[in-house]
């Protein structure tokens, strides 16, 4: 049912080793945010995993040989099927755009709770919220 | 009418953008602001409701460019009742704020009040969409928004806003991979355009895993059992007005989105028999509704045990969408509705508490209250009892419908838990109805400054919101065949 044809190892590792390299970035991001103490480092976790689907994006929109979709004779490429879909690239822009803004408000949230409680450790931070 | 479905978010993003321009000095305008600004939104939201019934799906074409390839916001039934349910209880909570807002964070209206305009106007975006990604941003509007939100109130509220900013970071971020993997396979992110394309191409492996990350996704904003962990914190220490507003709608909206993907965007082969996820929902629902019921009891303070009884009501809609039928799903829009409108009259009752008492801590609540604040006191009753399910409050027809959609199925698991689970909503509710009707105020000495505080009865603008909500919810309990037949009926999709 899921595999519809025979996947070897080697096509599953050398056509998809960009995926790989993505899917370790997501994996260090998410051990980041869930195994760290230290808050800092969850939210620096939290951007890793985001660049991670940032690039997952990119990737998909990658084709050998082609090329920046702008319609212009001079650069020799008015034909369509040679364009690269610009659309991921947009999506990202928007993307990145959200990251920076809950970066933004989980840096401003640290910075309240260092002053509150002096610390930004998560175990000191439980004893001191009791 | 033809441009209500931009108009309905748009107006909460204008309040937030004016209400940075306001005097500092004046610290009642901006709720003056926010009320009037919502009233707005609540006015179209009707209309719309009142349009879509009487002549069908409003479609609107931002920019003017045709949907596969520009954004489409899309007003139909299930969207449109959505927006009126968001709407309504947005404005009596926001009502009701006035005091408390002036009382439990004074000097802050502005920045408040322009979170509150973005999260209602983030929510909507989130209805009134029909594309995927759009669909995305506006639910991280919404999920920005309400962390500052959560961030506001008690002196550990940032601890868990920033721990509900990790994990609503790790929801939004795999709904977005999975969009990534759907978008990849389908190359489309209209909704429609991607529910057609789905049925004519085999299933593969990417698409399987797109689904499963999006329902994931959603699932943690929903706060879905067992990905609620982010919730009863941050409900407890909020401020009383941001729980009043997040609890009602937040996760509702989040289970909207479900509803969306589940039966209107994906064929429901690929979420039944392809991959049980409808089954899973079903399931986890089932296990949340036992656990957050027992761990509900198992809390002293009111807002603490609201919040765990929210996991196990949101748990119930999950149970009604996971019955994957008609009746089902009649029962999950239904409880979105009455959940909405009890868990708002709750919340607003236990702030009408802090207000006067200055505690909302179930052990030292005792008749006195019901003395001093007879109608805070009636309104928590009703509510209580909707929350059991007892007729003819709004709260047992929603379970009606999941039982007897369960019994359709012979789903013996299903009826059970949820005729376990009232019980269990029955213990903790009359553990505080009986402090409040029968245990006499001289039992503790050191109760009598409080006492003393509780002079009388919550301030006019924050009765009265408490009020009507708890009459909506009998209002809607006697009016529910009439929701179901000319308002539920039409949002169900064809197929099913």
């Amino acid at each position: 049912m899921i595999f519809q044809k025979e996947a070897t190892m080697r096509d599953l590792i050398g056509g998809h080793y960009p995926y790989w390299c993505v899917l370790l970035l997501m994996g260090i991001g998410l051990w980041g945010m869930l195994m760290k103490r230290n808050l800092v480092k969850k939210l620096i976790g939290m951007t890793i995993f985001q660049s991670a689907i940032i690039l997952f994006f990119i990737i998909s929109a990658f084709k050998y040989g082609a090329t920046v979709p702008i319609l212009d004779k001079q650069l020799g490429v008015d034909d369509p099927t040679k364009y690269i879909n610009p659309l991921p690239h947009t999506l990202m822009l928007t993307a990145i755009v959200v990251g920076v803004a809950i970066v933004g408000v989980g840096l401003a949230l640290l910075i309240l709770i260092y002053r509150r409680f002096h610390t930004v450790e998560e175990d000191v931070l439980i004893e001191r919220m009791k | 009418m033809r441009h209500l479905p931009v108009f309905i978010p748009l107006i909460f993003f204008l309040g937030a953008l004016l209400m940075a321009l306001l005097p500092r000095r004046r610290t009642s305008l901006p709720h003056t602001l926010a009320v009037a600004a919502t009233f707005g939104g609540w006015v179209f939201s009707i209309l719309g409701l009142g349009t879509v019934i009487a002549s069908g799906t409003i479609r609107y074409h931002l920019g003017g460019w045709q949907p596969p390839i520009g954004i489409e916001l899309s007003l139909d039934a299930l969207s449109a009742f959505m927006c009126a349910v968001v709407t309504t209880v947005s404005l009596l909570v926001l009502i009701h704020s006035k005091c408390v807002a002036a009382n439990e964070h004074p000097g802050k209206a502005v920045p408040f009040y322009s979170a509150t305009m973005l999260l209602i106007g983030g929510l909507l975006g989130i209805i009134v969409t029909a594309d995927l990604f759009n669909l995305y941003v506006f639910l991280e509007i919404s999920s920005l928004a309400s962390y500052a939100l959560v961030a506001i109130g008690d002196k550990r509220a940032p601890v868990s806003a920033f721990r509900y900013l990790i994990l609503g970071t790790v929801g939004a971020s795999f709904y977005l991979l999975g969009l990534g993997f759907i978008f990849i396979v389908t190359g489309s992110l209209n909704m429609a355009d991607v529910a057609s394309i789905l049925p004519q191409i085999t299933t593969t492996p990417p698409i399987l895993i797109g689904v499963i990350l999006m329902v994931i996704g959603i699932g943690v904003k929903m706060a879905l059992f067992p990905l609620h962990g982010w919730l009863p914190d941050a409900y407890t220490y909020a401020s009383s007005t941001s729980t009043a507003l997040i609890a009602p709608i937040g996760t509702k909206v989040a289970a909207y989105v479900l509803i969306r993907l589940l039966f209107f965007v994906f064929e429901k082969d690929l979420v039944t028999i392809e991959i049980p996820v409808l089954k899973t929902i079903g399931y986890l629902g089932a296990a949340g509704i036992i656990a957050g019921s027992i761990l509900a009891i198992a809390q002293h303070d009111l807002k603490r045990m609201l919040a765990y009884s929210s996991v196990a009501q949101i748990s119930y809609i999950a149970l009604g969408i996971g019955l994957g039928s008609t009746l089902g799903l009649i029962g999950a829009i239904l409880h979105v509705l009455n959940h909405a409108f009890m868990k708002a009259c709750l919340f607003l009752v236990s702030a009408n508490f802090l207000t006067k008492l200055g505690h909302a801590d179930i052990s030292r609540l005792d008749n006195s209250v019901r003395l001093k604040m007879p109608w805070t006191a009636a309104a928590f009753t009703v509510a209580a009892i909707s929350m059991i399910g007892l007729p003819p409050t709004a709260g047992f027809f929603s379970k009606w419908y999941l039982v007897i959609g369960s019994f359709e199925q012979s789903n013996w698991v299903f009826i059970t838990v949820i005729l376990v689970s009232s019980l269990l909503n029955a213990v903790y509710f009359f553990r505080v109805l009986e402090k409040i009707y029968l245990r006499s105020n001289e039992q503790k000495a050191e109760d009598k400054e409080t006492t003393a505080f509780a002079s009388s009865e919550a301030p006019a603008s924050m009765l009265y919101p408490t009020l009507i909500l708890s009459a909506g919810l009998l209002v809607l309990g006697l009016g529910n065949v009439f929701i179901v037949e000319h308002v539920i009926k039409l949002m169900i999709p064809p197929n099913l």
